[in-house]
């Protein structure tokens, strides 16, 4: 068995996850905070790649990022930067497409803290920024993990979004998912049946490792 | 002296209820805070600290404006920082006790002192999950006395404590108050557990 597509599935969904941990936890937590109408839209277009058919949203970056015009075209001109076709581009579209898995979570954890815990952080002096870091994250852990793990699992899981701005290039972009349709094309079943049992044995022990770490977090009264 | 003249418009079962405060307060005294449920008390405390903002009026302690509605002046907490009991404590779920009093302060000599008169030194590697509800509470009481305030805001901080607990706290916490030369504001029910404590009174009843 070609072991590359499972590589290049496990290093876009690596990727993938620790962008939208940067960039979802402090997105999560602003919208964690009072709500407003810009919030609202902010978050409703976040949810949209949980409905939208991954091949609606493939098809718009393809267009987008398309090397024959407009944003894709001056991309490539001034960065030379091509997402079409190639693994950033692979990675933008994971970070969008699962964007809603991390976000989601943690926002609701977020909300679900008692706001005297910020306030009284704020009462001791404390920025938010030191508040985020020292108080709310560290008590959103069992939601963090889930989210991160959920992401990662769901990024090794993609597949329409892949295909469309990705393709089916060898060693570039042809990640597991793909090498399982791939493969079924071809008729040869037993490669199909490789890579989606190694997909489905890794995605199943991730999610159980999770459900079973948050039932039993270490329960001792020290430390 | 602290002033407070403050204005907020409260929800109320019964509709908007406006609280208006009017008050002047001597430093270094303990003013008590009663009144029934929902007429005000946590949300005048939480506007001293600057957590909730009052729709117009005046905060000022000695010479420093906290708030002035009329220029626009709100102080943010952290420029405020009062010494704050939360009634719910607001503790913090990942920290032990230590963690709790090393986050407000550095000063290794003072925790020691605090969780003395706290009586916690042997839960002193316990998170709250595993602390009783008395010792919770005593534990938001030296996070707050942690930074020195010069002004302790207080919700209803002796609530959870038995007799014999709350006699001896306060007899330490007034030693404390008196120390830090801070002025003290407490929210209690309870008549009593203040008699001969406070120097003033202020009761809020709420009007239509």
């Amino acid at each position: 068995m070609d072991l590359q597509p499972i590589w290049l599935s496990l290093k876009l969904a690596g990727v993938t996850t620790l962008l939208l941990l940067v960039i979802g936890l402090p997105l999560a937590w602003w919208l964690a905070k009072k709500q407003s109408v810009i919030r609202l839209m902010i978050e409703a277009l976040l949810t949209m790649p949980l409905v939208l058919p991954p091949s609606v949203l493939g098809f718009y970056l393809l267009l987008a990022f398309s090397p024959q015009g407009g944003l894709g075209k001056w991309l490539h001109e001034v960065f030379n930067l091509q997402f079409v076709f190639s693994f950033t581009g692979l990675v933008l579209a994971s970070v969008i497409y699962s964007i809603p898995f991390m976000v989601s979570p943690v926002k609701s954890a977020f909300q679900q803290l008692p706001p005297s815990l910020s306030q009284a952080s704020y009462t001791l002096g404390k920025t938010p920024w030191q508040t985020f870091w020292r108080v709310l994250l560290p008590n959103i852990k069992p939601s963090l993990l889930t989210a991160t793990v959920l992401t990662f699992a769901h990024t090794l899981g993609e597949f329409g979004v892949v295909l469309m701005i990705g393709g089916n290039i060898p060693g570039v972009t042809r990640v597991a998912s793909i090498a399982v349709y791939n493969a079924v094309e071809q008729q040869d079943y037993a490669s199909a049946n490789n890579y989606a049992l190694v997909l489905f044995a890794i995605t199943f022990v991730l999610v159980a490792g999770v459900f079973v770490y948050n039932k039993y977090q270490v329960k001792s009264p020290l430390v | 002296m602290i002033r407070i003249h403050i204005e907020k418009r409260l929800k109320a079962y019964n509709g908007i209820q406006v609280l208006r405060i009017e008050k002047t307060v001597t430093p270094g005294s303990i003013l008590r805070v009663t009144g029934p449920s929902g007429a005000g008390k946590t949300t005048l405390l939480k506007m001293i600290a600057g957590l909730i903002a009052p729709d117009a009026g005046t905060i000022a302690v000695g010479d420093a404006v906290w708030y002035e509605s009329a220029m626009k002046i709100n102080f943010s907490p952290q420029q405020r920082q009062p010494g704050f009991v939360f009634q719910d404590y607001a503790l913090f779920p990942n920290m032990t006790v230590l963690q709790h009093l090393q986050y407000a302060t550095q000063d290794a000599a003072w925790i020691t002192r605090l969780l003395a008169i706290g009586q916690l030194q042997t839960f002193a590697h316990h998170k709250p999950a595993h602390l009783s509800g008395g010792q919770q509470q005593r534990l938001a009481i030296l996070r707050a006395l942690a930074i020195r305030p010069r002004l302790l805001l207080m919700d209803e901080p002796f609530s959870a404590l038995d007799v014999k607990m709350k006699t001896r706290l306060i007899a330490d916490l007034l030693l404390v108050i008196k120390e830090l030369n801070a002025t003290a504001i407490i929210v209690s029910h309870n008549q009593q557990e203040l008699d001969g404590i406070c120097n003033d009174e202020l009761v809020l009843g709420g009007e239509e």
